[in-house]
């Protein structure tokens, strides 16, 4: 499904150029759960954003379900990430002044749905992750959990084929934790492709291939 | 995406407030222009057309002589569709001898001699301002229509009677001639053997009108064997047309004529609406591009506040095209409705402070609903390009990395 081909990013820094990914290559399969492990500044995010169609690398190529995504223009990169990928965030990255029911209507208004459809597929989503009674309430009347979960609807709300997580679990606490990575897992046992960039082993651990990141390379 | 409520009032009332001050400027403007523009008619006829071979003394002295052109030149520029045509007046005057004394006697069209005569609204007669051409004197019109005014408008009946009333065999006399020959309404006036009844005196002018003797125009030309000529054609000219091009036209029209400009009053009419003009002008172009320069910061704040949800948005697979879409569509959305409360904030207070302010009735100007709509969407839409483009430039990957 993903194919990262010798790839390399440099950011240009005012102290001089900044190595973020070194010559970087790796398969995942449809279906698989990969986890990618490093300490802080390893690059595990970079790696997670270049995949994501987000951050255009320096060198080399990735391949997504058979198209080189940075070959793509703007326009069907953006449909690319609206219908085959979903992001989870560690900060959830909600909406503050829309209501949850919002906040998971905003991919599916993307995508063109009608006003109604979004409705009625967000109020399912939300029903799915708990949250059947708290649609019309917004974020900062949420606990963190709950956040996490809004956000999380919102990540499959057009059926993502690839989640890419950075750090999901990183602002919550292990009972919470638990509960996402349930969550992940579930999805991928459903054939949802599943990559998580973490830097506790504990997460890491719950996948079924480990990648370990240092200094941009994988090692 | 919905706006937080405290910063859409905000901005709301910024164009509000701008549409307001435009709107209300413009239709008291509008109000005051159209009373000064009356005010400059009244300094009277701005264009003259005389026989080709008269000179404006023949003009000032009335004394053309044996210089005379066709009345039908009247109708030639009637028909002409030359713009800026406001008002003409043909006239032929020829001495007499009234009494042993020398006088002048003017043949007119009454209705088209009254609006080239402010002055002699004040006569104690017949005359009332044909219509479109400021306020009808009531107490004169009254006593002028006396019991035919009844039916078709006021100042359209008064029209008609004055073509009605200005007989064959009557005169209206100008105070000089008045006083020397002791005439009042009703008094007879000799001239060339037939009498004339003196229908009005008229108010002292101070210029050679007060000397002079007024009869109907085809009345004078069957006196003098002078059939379907005048000498003199009085024409109140727009101003502005003026100077684009009526007097080519009238020259072109009549190249039998001599077309003079009074320039003085024509200079001053023209300065005066130019200098409104640009004052209004300037004035406008001020508040425009403080209104545009506060929503262009105001929209800068907000997509500088909105980073992260146009990251997230485009993370979740937002194109920069919809990302600007919905920014116009905010600027669209906030423009229309600033427009529309804008004017209807500036229409009242225009027509509550207009008379205070400008000393003149202001009325509502319904058209410059939608051109406050459209201008407020036009500065809404170009003070927020540079944000919009900003926005859609914004590269998500920083702004998710920022955490």
């Amino acid at each position: 499904m993903l194919r990262v081909e010798n790839v390399t990013k440099t950011y240009q820094r005012r102290e001089g150029a900044v190595r973020a990914l070194d010559r970087v290559s790796l398969e995942v399969a449809e279906g698989e759960f990969v986890s990618i492990m490093g300490p802080s500044g390893c690059g595990k995010s970079t790696l997670l954003l270049t995949v994501g169609c987000l951050i255009r690398p320096s060198e080399g190529k990735v391949w997504l379900n058979g198209r080189s995504v940075y070959d793509l223009t703007h326009e069907e990169a953006a449909k690319l990430r609206l219908s085959t990928i979903g992001f989870v965030f560690q900060t959830f990255n909600l909406v503050p002044y829309l209501t949850a029911l919002e906040n998971v209507e905003m991919p599916l208004y993307l995508s063109g749905l009608s006003p109604t459809k979004q409705r009625e597929r967000a109020e399912e989503l939300l029903q799915k992750v708990g949250l059947a009674d708290r649609l019309s309430h917004k974020p900062s009347e949420l606990s963190v959990g709950q956040q996490q979960r809004v956000a999380l609807a919102r990540t499959l709300a057009n059926e993502p084929r690839l989640i890419l997580a950075d750090e999901p679990t990183g602002n919550l606490d292990p009972a919470l934790a638990d509960e996402m990575l349930d969550h992940l897992a579930g999805l991928n046992q459903q054939g949802v492709t599943v990559a998580v960039v973490t830097h506790d082993p504990r997460i890491a651990g719950r996948a079924r291939r480990q990648l370990r990141l240092a200094a941009g390379r994988i090692v | 995406m919905r706006e937080r409520k405290s910063q859409l009032l905000t901005s709301f009332v910024a164009i509000t407030l701008g549409i307001t001050v435009i709107v209300a400027v413009r239709t008291m403007s509008h109000f005051s222009e159209k009373a000064v523009a009356q005010e400059l008619d009244n300094l009277g006829a701005n264009v003259l057309i005389l026989p080709k071979g008269a000179t404006v003394s023949n003009y000032y002295s009335a004394d053309f002589g044996e210089y005379v052109m066709p009345e039908s030149y009247v109708d030639d520029i009637t028909t002409s569709g030359l713009k800026g045509v406001d008002n003409l007046s043909p006239k032929l005057t020829e001495a007499v001898s009234v009494s042993g004394q020398r006088v002048y006697l003017t043949g007119i069209l009454p209705k088209n001699e009254f609006k080239s005569k402010p002055a002699w609204q004040t006569a104690d007669g017949i005359f009332a301002r044909p219509e479109g051409c400021g306020t009808v004197v009531p107490g004169s019109l009254a006593k002028a229509l006396g019991g035919n005014a009844q039916g078709g408008s006021s100042t359209t009946a008064s029209r008609q009677t004055v073509v009605q009333e200005l007989g064959g065999a009557e005169a209206m006399v100008g105070s000089d001639v008045a006083n020397r020959f002791g005439l009042k309404v009703g008094s007879t006036l000799p001239i060339k053997g037939e009498s004339f009844t003196v229908k009005s005196v008229l108010p002292s002018t101070g210029t050679v009108d007060d000397t002079r003797v007024f009869a109907h125009l085809h009345t004078v030309q069957r006196l003098f064997h002078r059939d379907r000529v005048v000498n003199a054609v009085e024409m109140i000219g727009c101003c502005k047309e003026i100077s684009k091009g009526l007097i080519d036209g009238l020259n072109r029209l009549l190249p039998e004529a001599k077309v003079v400009t009074i320039k003085q009053i024509a200079q001053t009419q023209l300065n005066t609406n130019t200098m409104m003009e640009r004052f209004s002008l300037i004035f406008l172009v001020i508040i425009l591009l403080v209104g545009a320069v506060s929503i262009a910061n105001y929209m800068l704040a907000n997509v500088y506040e909105r980073r992260k949800e146009i990251g997230t948005l485009l993370a979740l697979g937002a194109t920069r095209r919809r990302v600007s879409h919905i920014f116009f569509l905010k600027s669209v959305l906030l423009g229309a409705v600033g427009g529309l409360a804008g004017y209807l904030i500036g229409t009242i207070l225009a027509v509550g402070l207009g008379p205070r302010i400008a000393g003149v009735p202001v009325l509502p100007l319904p058209a410059l609903a939608g051109w406050a709509v459209l201008l407020a969407v036009a500065v809404c839409v170009l003070a927020s390009a540079l944000p919009v483009f900003k926005a859609a430039r914004l590269d998500p990957a920083e702004i998710l990395r920022e955490g």
